[in-house]
């Protein structure tokens, strides 16, 4: 195993899958030659070309488009849309389009296609360059959608994203491309679907994705020692697939549960997942799901951006609310 | 037959009276599919009403669609039927689609604005105005990219000509010489808006010239016409010179939807395009070139209507798609 961060690991996968084949090709804004406005792609037009590191116009509707049609007539492509922010520019063509063609059509045709984009705070980006849209994906059935929360499961769930017939949403989180980790070598694929838990615990479940995973386990990590509180963290990966059956047998057990998550509290995902919890778990939890989200404001840039999104004392006090019962 | 092939175009299509025969029936099947359409609502045997008729602009889509080639690819608006009955589409299947059968061309799921059938090269019809022509464009980066000798061809209204996307896609091909061609079925409405309520100039084919579109303009009232225009822009950009724009200018006879009477336009207008009525000019034009013989227009007439009669009765006899259906085909697999 190597440590390399997060970027790396991401074009491991990328160079490993367009290595293994050839109808495997990048697209989008400053992928080839800049490399990537987070250097992602860096290096990659070296080796495979402009053909299949393909530098665009700022035209994100139609360089989703693109995708589509390639993806219907052979191809396999990975399109970067630079910010998750710019999806409304794009947003007929990965709603009405990359989601549907396949059932509007019977089955008839294919879209193999991943759309990685980039979300989430951590640079004073302002309101425009650091939001978590996912909820707004995550309602469009036909999409697979899949935030890895580190260097290793980048890499595996990028790999299996490539080779998926569906069309998958991955969105990268910005303050973790340069996050290090272990990453298996080679042949590494991580299904869709299938969720992780990097700690284990008896006493309540927190449940959260991409980023606020590391922000959840530092948060567990101080229950533990600060109070002696068991906290079992269960990142999900993928929001769709949605496993609830890791989430749902953790809530059994610990019968107390907090959903974290960077996107806004109303109609984020968060609501999606405690509505879940409840509707499974109702009769185990001894108390309402908590959930602990980003303030329902637009997100700051400054110092401000900090208060906008959830902290590990926040976490910290949620939790032992819920477990104190107070 | 290679002297024949010089200019990229057969020109034994262009003198061959059976293909000047078959261009005619096509037009024939296509309005009596659509008048089928119609009275089959009326009758209430299609899936709802959301469909959208072409009657009008026959020569367009048998112009356009018989100078394409096998192996093409095509995306179309919501007004595609005829563009795909010019492409060799199964009348039966798509009948059984417009009524919501499992025979149909989607298993009864896309409806009549999304019939699509990947083996005939139709990426599907899309009922978002202008959205099916970023996909047809990335169809062309695919024929690039595998170094393929077919063309992509995008069909939209005039209603798309003031869609973002047409202009990034059309500077896209142009940038990297995709084989994409813009295919404008222009019959002057945006639903009820003329063309000239809705655009500040009407010269077009210079929009696609500025991003480096090659463009020509066509009366896509004549089918000949239509069809040598496209044959040699077609031919344009399958040889790798970039991409085409073309404005195949015709006129849609009925309303926008089968509820909508035209209050919007004058019936003096109406009458002046009903006078170049494609089907009638161009079997006027094959019987003076003794192509068609006496009472030969009335016997076609009526194949053509037992056949469109034959399968509206199959896909009336076709079966609804069971509920479980629901859930198929909305991902590859499970998981």
């Amino acid at each position: 195993m190597a440590i390399m961060a997060f970027r790396d690991a991401l074009r491991t996968a990328l160079y490993e899958e367009m290595e293994r084949d050839e109808r495997v090709f990048v697209i989008g804004e400053e992928v080839g030659r800049y490399g990537g406005a987070y250097a992602v792609t860096k290096g990659l037009i070296d080796k495979f070309g402009s053909m299949r590191l393909v530098d665009t116009p700022i035209s994100e509707a139609s360089i989703v488009g693109l995708g589509v049609g390639a993806a219907i007539t052979g191809l396999r492509p990975v399109v970067e849309l630079m910010y998750v922010d710019f999806i409304g520019l794009a947003m007929d063509q990965i709603a009405n389009q990359m989601a549907k063609l396949r059932y509007m059509t019977g089955g008839q045709l294919t879209i193999p296609m991943v759309l990685r984009t980039q979300g989430g705070t951590g640079r004073s980006a302002g309101a425009q360059h650091s939001q978590s849209l996912e909820a707004m994906l995550a309602h469009i059935p036909g999409l697979r959608i899949v935030m890895p929360s580190n260097p290793a499961d980048a890499k595996g769930l990028l790999k299996t994203a490539i080779r998926s017939d569906d069309p998958v949403v991955f969105i990268e989180h910005k303050a973790l491309y340069s996050v290090k980790g272990e990453v298996p070598e080679g042949e590494y694929l991580i299904p869709l679907g299938k969720a992780a838990i990097p700690r284990e615990g008896s006493d309540l479940t927190i449940i959260t994705y991409s980023r606020m995973t590391a922000v959840c386990l530092e948060a567990a990590e101080k229950l533990a020692a600060e109070h002696g509180i068991f906290a079992e963290v269960i990142d999900i990966r993928t929001l769709n697939p949605l496993d609830m059956t890791t989430i749902a047998q953790s809530v059994k057990k610990t019968k107390r549960a907090v959903v974290v998550t960077e996107a806004h509290k109303t109609a984020g995902f968060s609501a999606e997942l405690s509505a879940r919890i409840s509707e499974l778990c109702f009769s185990d939890l001894v108390s309402s799901v908590v959930r602990v989200a980003a303030k329902d404001v637009p997100v700051p840039a400054s110092h401000l951006e900090k208060f906008s999104i959830p902290t590990v004392e926040e976490i910290v006090q949620n939790s032992l609310a819920l477990v104190q019962g107070r | 037959m290679q002297l024949q092939e010089k200019d990229g175009a057969k020109t034994s299509d262009m003198y061959d009276a059976g293909f000047k025969k078959k261009m005619l029936i096509t037009m024939m099947r296509i309005r009596e599919f659509e008048n089928g359409v119609a009275e089959a609502y009326l009758r209430g045997m299609t899936a709802g009403s959301m469909f959208h008729l072409s009657v009008g602009e026959e020569a367009a889509a048998v112009g356009l669609g018989f100078a394409m080639q096998q192996g093409d690819f095509f995306t179309t608006h919501h007004r595609g039927h005829g563009i795909f009955i010019a492409r060799g589409a199964d009348v039966k299947r798509m009948y059984a689609e417009v009524f919501g059968r499992t025979e149909g061309y989607c298993k009864g799921k896309g409806g009549s604005m999304h019939i699509a059938d990947i083996h005939l090269g139709h990426m599907g019809a899309n009922a978002i105005v202008g959205a099916n022509i970023p996909i047809s464009l990335g169809g062309g980066f695919s024929i690039k990219y595998l170094k393929q000798n077919s063309i992509s061809v995008a069909f939209f209204g005039d209603g798309a000509l003031n869609q973002g996307v047409l202009y990034e896609s059309m500077n896209m091909a142009a940038l990297w010489k995709l084989p994409v061609v813009f295919a404008v079925i222009n019959n002057q409405y945006g639903m009820g808006t003329r063309i000239d309520r809705a655009s500040a100039s009407l010269r077009f084919t210079e929009r696609a010239e500025t991003f480096g579109v090659k463009g020509v303009e066509i009366d896509a009232m004549n089918v000949e016409e239509t069809y040598k225009a496209a044959k040699s822009l077609f031919e344009y950009v399958r040889g790798g010179n970039g991409p085409g724009f073309i404005l195949a200018n015709c006129y849609r006879f009925y309303g926008h939807g089968r509820k909508d009477p035209s209050p919007y336009r004058s019936k003096e207008e109406e009458e002046l395009w009903q006078k170049r009525d494609p089907i009638l000019l161009y079997r006027k034009q094959l019987e003076q070139e003794s192509i068609l013989l006496n009472g030969e227009f009335e016997k076609l007439e009526e194949s053509v209507r037992e056949e469109i009669a034959k399968a509206i009765d199959y896909a009336a006899s076709c079966s609804l798609p069971a509920p479980e259906e629901l859930y198929t085909d909305v991902y590859s697999s499970e998981a």
